[in-house]
């Protein structure tokens, strides 16, 4: 079983690397973009359990650990 | 006083934080590994400045789980003073022992200079044998001291004088110029409620000795050692 989790500054939360990282964006000619916010990609291994069980887990895990809900949000996906 | 000085994988300004306690001010001082679970016996603690865990995940992300936290929820909780420097600032945020928590600097740079703060609350433990409005001069090395919290925290900060030490001019004012990396409000420093727990981004353990002609950081542990306000334990 897998979780891929996904790790996003909260909207409002001043991002410096994604600022710097679409100047350089800019530079390289893709003036399309509007805006870049950088963030974590999480890949979770799981013993095999109900999908229900699995996602409360990893919501707890989220909540306790691998995010800090002050400044970032989180969202997952689980399977089997 | 007895102090208990934490010691984490990868901390490392726990020697300096040791050496000015035990050989300036002539304390019984202590290392407390991370993996220990009392502190029984200590009338302080500091957590010291470092890349705890390498800063994986976030900086205090995983010391705020080490088996020794616990205890220190208890201790700050029951009133024991608590000095967060640097990462251990990270960490005590991390563990919500203070509220807000730490962006990457504005400048994505790692800013390590002398910078100045004001003192903006004396009413601390380990800020009453200061003057208020004193402004120190300390240094700072760190890539995330971006001090961030939401706009009702940061009103509850203000409101209850939870803002200790803010960056300034030389002159103390209060300036964007003068906000080396970006934080809300100009915050260096922030305590909680009950004013025993200090997080702080400066090193006052770097300049309390006056090998390089300042001793500005003395007056946060002369503080401690003099301080009515804490009940020793």
């Amino acid at each position: 079983m897998k979780a891929r989790v996904y790790v996003t500054l909260k909207n409002g939360i001043l991002d410096p690397q994604g600022k710097a990282v679409q100047q350089s964006l800019h530079h390289l000619g893709y003036t399309v973009i509007k805006g870049v916010r950088l963030g974590k990609y999480i890949e979770i291994e799981l013993s095999p359990m109900s999908l229900e069980e699995a996602k409360r887990q990893v919501a707890e895990m989220c909540q306790k650990l691998l995010t800090n809900t002050v400044i970032e949000d989180f969202r997952f996906e689980v399977e089997g | 006083m007895r102090f208990g000085i934490l010691v984490f994988p990868g901390s490392n300004c726990d020697h300096d934080c040791y050496h000015v306690l035990k050989h300036l001010f002539g304390q019984p001082a202590e290392f407390i590994w991370h993996k220990e679970t009392s502190l029984h016996g200590y009338d302080a603690l500091v957590i010291p400045g470092g890349f705890s865990y390498g800063d994986y995940l976030r900086t205090g992300a995983i010391a705020q789980y080490s088996p020794i936290m616990k205890s220190v929820r208890d201790f700050a909780q029951a009133g024991g003073p608590v000095l967060g420097i640097c990462n251990g600032f990270q960490i005590l945020l991390e563990a919500g022992l203070l509220p807000g928590a730490m962006l990457r600097n504005r400048s994505l740079k790692f800013i390590c200079k002398d910078v100045f703060v004001r003192v903006e609350n004396t009413d601390t433990p380990f800020t009453e044998a200061i003057p208020h409005g004193r402004v120190l001069r300390l240094p700072i090395a760190h890539a995330e001291g971006n001090y961030y919290a939401d706009p009702e925290t940061h009103r509850t900060l203000l409101e209850h004088r939870q803002v200790v030490f803010r960056y300034c001019t030389s002159d103390g004012r209060i300036t964007e110029e003068a906000n080396p990396n970006g934080s809300l409000d100009g915050i260096a420093g922030i305590c909680n409620r009950a004013g025993n727990v200090l997080g702080m981004m400066p090193h006052p353990e770097r300049c309390s000795e006056g090998l390089d002609g300042n001793t500005d950081g003395r007056s946060i542990f002369q503080s401690l050692l003099e301080n009515r306000t804490v009940g020793r334990r």
